[in-house]
């Protein structure tokens, strides 16, 4: 299984998910992505993010179109074959939006070892990743502690040690600096860029557009409409204020200064004062 | 605001519950007696100390077993007043229920006479005294053992001793989540006090209870799928391979022979009336 074959990761093909209740999440997605792509997810909430990392992920699976990775149809048939779901699940990590949702084991170094030893890898090899994942985020002082007793922060690079445990080639991440300070996020962001490379392909969905415009190479917007509205490189979108405004990416703001109506843009996550 | 104070109980309540259980990590990890020996062994010794105080008939020699437990709580560093004050909130759970009828009740010769018509026998006093002392002697021996060794470490030896996986995956998760849990209750406690000027009566109050158990309970339906998903990304296929580093140390074999002896004394002199 390797993404040499057609170049290509991951293959979506006409690819719709709905929630039970016929609650549309996603609607005729269509995309490639290759090794070397560091791909933003961005997009309104509610436009299907979340739910497109979860597929890619095989956690979910399309209610009608198709996903195709490594070459292989993605589907619950496919992951049932022993040899390709373990090939599958070392390859691609996701980390959650929520640590909490991701943390389930008793201490750290419990959960940053999870991940290998279910793919069978020998006890050895499990502890030499443990300490190295440990050591390259910085936090071997947490080993011993339960994931209860972290700060929002140390739980975020809990749950990108114990992906990154796995050694991945596809890392997907929800919304990874949602909840960071600012030193934190600069950190995650310097640590991704270091990560990826010409192998490897990173995914991650955000509604932040300053990380995309340091990070991305690739960003695809997902309307509300809950279909990708564009495709292409940062700066064919970023740099033009009607797009961002169409596709609710930021707001214009008005307010009065005196006798100055003031107008100018604002992204969603930032606060105006 | 008498509703009031009933919740704000429940508040203190449910970060007291938190304190005391960060409180009792701390002592599993103290330089301590019972906190040095391997966690295989203590978990065996002490299922063995708590089946042989159920199969004592002397009230001496139970009486002696508390003595011990009270030495081992000391030389582990655990304030005897600490200690005493965890087993004693529960003794009367388990115990008021059957010992206090079985004062009166069980025939015998008397042994006081209240109000000339209610009789306590000496066979009663001895019935309810030696079922006092089982019970707290069983009940030290669980508590000295969750005090001493960190969860993690239990669970490890539950899963050296062959428990079902299953088993030991639902008590890992629920020791994780109920914290999650409580802290979420103790948000919306806190949330609600927040925008409350004056008082609701008692029934508004159990209304409001009941609707955020609901929501506590939905929440917590949420995230065990969500966990679900976050194991299977990381490779779980029903059951749960862990590391498992322990090694047999010469202060664990002396445990072991002085638990023996122990046992085995108790068990000769211990069904002499």
């Amino acid at each position: 299984m390797s993404a040499t074959d057609s170049g290509n990761i991951f293959q979506a093909k006409n690819l719709t998910y709905s929630y039970p209740g016929n609650i549309i999440a996603l609607r005729d997605v269509n995309f490639t992505t290759s090794p070397g792509e560091i791909l933003a997810l961005v997009g309104a909430n509610g436009s299907g993010k979340s739910t497109l990392l979860k597929l890619l992920d095989g956690l979910i699976f399309p209610t009608s179109g198709e996903l195709i990775a490594f070459n292989k149809t993605l589907s619950e048939k496919s992951l049932k074959d022993g040899a390709f779901s373990k090939e599958f699940r070392r390859k691609v990590g996701l980390v959650f939006q929520d640590p909490d949702v991701q943390l389930f084991s008793s201490t750290v170094w419990d959960e940053v070892t999870f991940g290998p030893l279910q793919l069978g890898i020998s006890n050895k090899e499990v502890i030499s990743r443990g300490k190295e994942v440990l050591e390259l985020l910085n936090i071997a002082h947490l080993g011993e502690r339960p994931p209860y007793l972290l700060s929002g922060g140390e739980k975020k690079k809990v749950s990108l040690a114990c992906v990154l445990s796995l050694h991945p080639q596809v890392l997907l991440l929800d919304e990874p600096t949602t909840g960071l300070d600012p030193w934190s996020q600069g950190n995650l962001i310097d640590f991704l860029l270091q990560w990826a490379n010409k192998d490897k392909c990173l995914i991650f969905s955000t509604q932040d557009l300053d990380v995309v415009e340091e990070i991305a190479n690739r960003v695809i917007v997902m309307g509300i409409d809950h279909t990708i509205i564009a495709d292409g490189k940062p700066d064919e979108f970023l740099s033009d204020p009607d797009f961002l405004l169409r596709t609710n990416l930021v707001h214009e703001h008005s307010h009065r200064h005196k006798e100055l109506i003031h107008r100018h843009f604002h992204m969603h996550e930032h606060q105006h004062h | 605001m008498k509703g009031e104070s009933f919740l704000s109980k429940n508040i203190s309540g449910f970060t007291h519950t938190l304190e005391s259980v960060i409180m009792a990590e701390d002592l599993s990890k103290a330089p301590g007696l019972l906190q040095r020996l391997d966690p295989r062994v203590k978990v065996a010794t002490f299922v063995l100390f708590i089946i042989s105080v159920g199969l004592a008939r002397s009230l001496w020699v139970l009486s002696i077993i508390f003595a011990l437990v009270l030495i081992l709580s000391f030389l582990s560093k655990i304030s005897i007043g600490f200690f005493l004050k965890r087993i004693l909130l529960f003794i009367p759970i388990f115990t008021a229920v059957i010992a206090l009828p079985a004062l009166f009740i069980t025939p015998g010769s008397p042994l006081v006479t209240i109000a000339s018509k209610v009789v306590i026998t000496e066979q009663g006093a001895r019935t309810a005294g030696l079922l006092f002392l089982r019970v707290t002697n069983s009940l030290s021996f669980g508590v000295l053992l969750i005090l001493t060794t960190p969860w993690p470490n239990i669970l490890v030896a539950l899963r050296w001793f062959r428990m079902p996986s299953l088993i030991v995956d639902i008590l890992s998760m629920t020791y994780r989540y109920i914290f999650l849990l409580l802290h979420n209750v103790n948000s919306m406690f806190l949330a609600r006090r927040s925008r409350v000027i004056g008082s609701f009566s008692s029934g508004e109050n159990r209304r409001w209870l009941t609707r955020t158990l609901a929501t506590v309970m939905a929440k917590s339906q949420h995230l065990s799928g969500e966990v679900y998903l976050a194991m299977l990304s990381r490779g779980y296929q029903g059951e749960v391979r862990v590391l498992s580093d322990f090694k047999l140390k010469r202060r664990d074999i002396l445990w072991m022979a002085f638990a023996l002896l122990a046992i085995v004394s108790i068990l000769l002199w211990g069904n002499r009336l």
